[in-house]
């Protein structure tokens, strides 16, 4: 038994039990509705300040409440609560007040509750207890908190480095493995790869780790003279027959075709195919067998415009060019039905003519909420890159 | 007649285009334009002798520190993607935290590695603090840490964001915040209700990506803010969102504009001075000087001159009714950040690398007369109040002023 928390337990038990010094005012719980029902373009604000007020003078035995709230509040809500507890607990720590620590502990440990508050817990249990907040971390690597599963994940990071610096390469590969099966934060995924990969010497498959959907069917070039493509409606976005041909841009006949994708962040590269064009517009399909009907997040990368569709109907898009991409860009939550499910991308390539515009490329990967990958119950082998030609071996003197 | 409906305005008016108070409430000071009266002892030597305090910041972030009273108030982001957002609160007179607040992103923090999501300066009306970051969230609190209201404007308008990262600095003006959420797709400026944060007004923009930040002036007796885009600049009512006057030859999208009552100096084909009409016609180009172009930093205006800072690093002062330069300077370089100043003929400037410098003003051509390295990247535009200079880093906030 932890001695720590044992006289803390007691002392809030033994506080909170006695009459009279409960701190949770008559009209917390209206208040906290109040929060609740904050809405879009300021609705509600009025009213939330004044209930912000009521919840921000209680006293330690409201966190707990409060925390529980945010697993039914919207973001724009939860930051209130949040600001509400930690306004309570900067003021009951200076005042030397007790934080209901076990409480505390429980409520970090359940993972019905919302991510970010149970977070927010943990941050004050290490606030109170650093000690026991370390020895907790291990047990979150396959929490679905990925803020709390980083942590974990970052201690075996940071154990798979000092073994590999003491050339312990077996256990280093092992300990890396772990972290990798772990990591859903795409920095730790990418930091662990390059380790493993390198002087670890390592396999691994990304795409599969990732989800990244690699192959697809891409037609094009249609047109996109004067960004118009992005909100013209061309052939692929009324049917998706893959025999089918067009008129794409200047007249010239445009069919589907198969493109595959070897990049082990399953890049595809509308350039591939096509060369690299402006002014175009292309589209690229592909199906997804779902295990079951289940919820899921679509996580596209992209630096064109776009628009996804899913099962015919389309999520959104996004009229910007060249700005920047990176893996998990934009996060579109789908519920994907049992069995097939379509999938459907156009992409827009602008008139820039910079170096840095030239790309015309996506990455899309099926995940859940946590970021971890929901593989097709078809899924095909990851494909490989090419083995480099004799020729393309050839250090570039000899040629 | 109700004569508070009939004097407000008119003192707003007088309280926030004239700078009569010593506060520095937004970026690039009372009137936008980098000069604050009423300090004429700032310290000239910036140096280890000067440094009053220095505190620690818990994220990252490039937007000014303001101050308010006696309290400096800066944002931070910190975290994986930054995604925790900062509002910190410090004594000014020793640097000891008052208060934090912390919250949640709740629109999309991807941004360039030079910028960070914390690059908006906050603004306040000496009542409230209004902090705006990358992500769009937009929060006020009253002036002891109080939430009073919030806004997640990528919430409201999904497709509000720049890839690069946003940066344009919200301001106060009259009884609203103005506020230019301008990139390529859903882009708008908007007039925000100070006490619930509620639209009093938004227009569509120009669908590109913009830096800049709106800018207080005067249009004869009117208040005005000018919203700069690539496209030139629209000037508005601050409480309707009303057109008062365009200008359309075009300006740059990350040096913003300087006013003095009711002349604008646009970076706009080098530097233009305009004034908007009495006629309600397009307003009057007072001159237009193509050698004298801003390049990050925005202009600088003190009594009857502007000073200029280019991509190369070159200080340009300038006649403010003729445009034609006085002298030129070249300083230690590159700057993100603007000049600031006050009363004591000396402006102050940071660069990327951190070394601050203080250039006298007051001869025939201006001279570097201190530095100090400060050893951490600054982006960021210092800010003036109380005869003290205050700057930040990504780690760290500093306070200049003379020793006492």
């Amino acid at each position: 038994m932890n001695l720590r928390l044992f006289p803390l337990s007691f002392l809030v038990l033994a506080v909170t039990a006695l009459p009279g010094l409960a701190a949770i005012p008559d009209d917390f719980e209206k208040a906290i509705t109040t929060i609740q029902s904050v809405g879009p373009e300021g609705a509600g604000n009025a009213e939330a300040a004044s209930a912000w007020k009521t919840l921000s003078e209680s006293e330690a035995d409201a966190v707990l409440p409060l925390l529980r709230a945010m697993e039914k509040s919207s973001p724009l809500a939860r930051n209130w609560l949040r600001s509400a507890i930690e306004v309570i607990v900067e003021r009951e720590l200076t005042n030397g007040a007790e934080l209901p620590f076990t409480e505390l502990g429980e409520f970090l440990l359940d993972v019905r509750q919302s991510p970010q508050g149970r977070r927010l817990a943990f941050d004050m249990i290490e606030r109170i207890d650093p000690e026991t907040a370390a020895k907790l971390v291990p047990g979150f690597l396959e929490d679905p908190s990925t803020d709390l599963r980083r942590d974990a994940v970052q201690r075996l990071m940071d154990e798979g480095k000092a073994l590999a610096e003491a050339d312990d390469k077996a256990a280093a590969v092992l300990v890396y493995r772990q972290a990798l099966n772990a990591a859903r934060d795409v920095d730790q995924v990418q930091e662990i790869a390059k380790q493993l990969t390198g002087k670890l010497e390592q396999e691994i498959d990304l795409p599969r780790h990732f989800g990244f959907l690699m192959h697809w069917q891409v037609i094009g070039p249609f047109d996109n003279t004067g960004r118009e493509g992005f909100d013209a409606v061309f052939p692929p976005e009324n049917e998706v027959k893959l025999d089918a041909t067009y008129q794409g841009k200047e007249d010239k006949e445009v069919a589907w075709q198969p493109l595959v994708s070897t990049d082990e962040y399953g890049k595809i590269d509308l350039n591939q195919p096509f060369g690299p064009l402006k002014e175009v517009t292309g589209y690229a399909y592909t199906e997804f067998a779902s295990a079951q009907a289940q919820p899921a997040e679509l996580r596209l990368s992209c630096k064109n415009a776009w628009k996804i569709w899913l099962n015919g109907e389309l999520l959104f898009g996004r009229d910007e060019y060249h700005r920047g991409q990176r893996i998990d860009q934009y996060k579109l939550p789908v519920q994907l039905k049992e069995g097939r499910n379509t999938i459907l991308v156009k992409l827009c390539q602008n008139e820039q003519t910079q170096d840095w515009t030239v790309e015309w490329e996506f990455k899309l990967r099926v995940c859940d909420a946590t970021g971890t990958a929901i593989l097709a119950v078809d899924r095909p082998e990851t494909p490989k890159p090419e083995a480099p030609s004799r020729r393309d071996r050839r250090p570039a003197g000899d040629q | 007649m109700n004569l508070t409906r009939v004097l407000l305005p008119t003192l707003a008016a007088l309280a926030l285009v004239s700078p009569a108070h010593a506060d520095w409430r937004q970026f690039r000071g009372p009137d936008g334009n980098g000069y604050v009266a009423g300090n004429d002892s700032l310290p000239t030597q910036l140096g280890e002798e000067t440094i009053a305090w220095k505190t620690e910041l818990p994220g990252r972030g490039l937007g000014s520190p303001i101050i308010v009273g006696d309290r400096v108030v800066v944002t931070a982001a910190s975290g994986p993607e930054q995604k925790q957002l900062h509002v910190l609160c410090f004594d000014a007179k020793n640097g000891s935290p008052l208060w934090q607040r912390n919250f949640w992103a709740t629109g999309r923090t991807m941004c360039h590695n030079k910028t960070c999501v914390a690059a908006p300066t906050p603004a306040s009306d000496g009542e409230r603090i209004y902090a705006l970051w990358s992500s769009n969230d937009l929060i006020c609190l009253d002036l002891d840490g109080n939430l009073i209201w919030t806004r997640g404007l990528t919430l409201d308008y999904p497709n509000a964001s720049n890839s690069l990262g946003m940066a344009s600095s919200p301001i106060v003006i009259g009884d609203t915040l103005v506020a230019q959420i301008e990139n390529d797709s859903e882009s708008f400026a908007a007039g925000f209700d100070l006490r619930t944060g509620a639209n009093k007004w938004k227009i569509d923009r120009p669908k590109a990506a913009n830096w800049t930040s709106p800018v207080p002036m005067k249009s004869g007796e009117q208040l005005v803010v000018a919203l700069q885009s690539s496209k030139g600049v629209l000037g508005v009512l601050p409480a309707t969102g009303s057109e008062i006057f365009r200008y359309d030859k075009g300006a740059a999208t990350i040096p913003s504009s300087a006013a003095d009552g009711d002349t604008l100096y646009i970076p706009s084909n080098g530097l233009t001075a305009i004034t908007p009409s009495d006629s309600g016609d397009d307003p009057k180009e007072l001159w237009n000087e193509s050698a004298q172009r801003p390049g990050t930093a925005s202009p600088l205006i003190i009594g009857d001159r502007v000073y200029i800072l280019n991509n190369a690093g070159v200080l340009n002062a300038a006649d403010r009714k003729s445009g034609e330069r006085l002298w030129r300077i070249r300083l230690k370089g590159p700057f993100s950040g603007s000049p600031v100043a006050s009363d004591n003929n000396h402006l102050y400037i940071f660069n990327e690398a951190g070394i601050g410098q203080c250039v006298d003003l007051s001869g025939e051509e201006g001279t570097i007369v201190s530095e100090i390295e400060l050893g951490e990247t600054i982006l960021g535009t210092a800010s003036i109040s109380g005869n003290a200079v205050y700057v930040r880093s990504d780690g760290h906030l500093w306070k200049f002023a003379s020793a006492q």
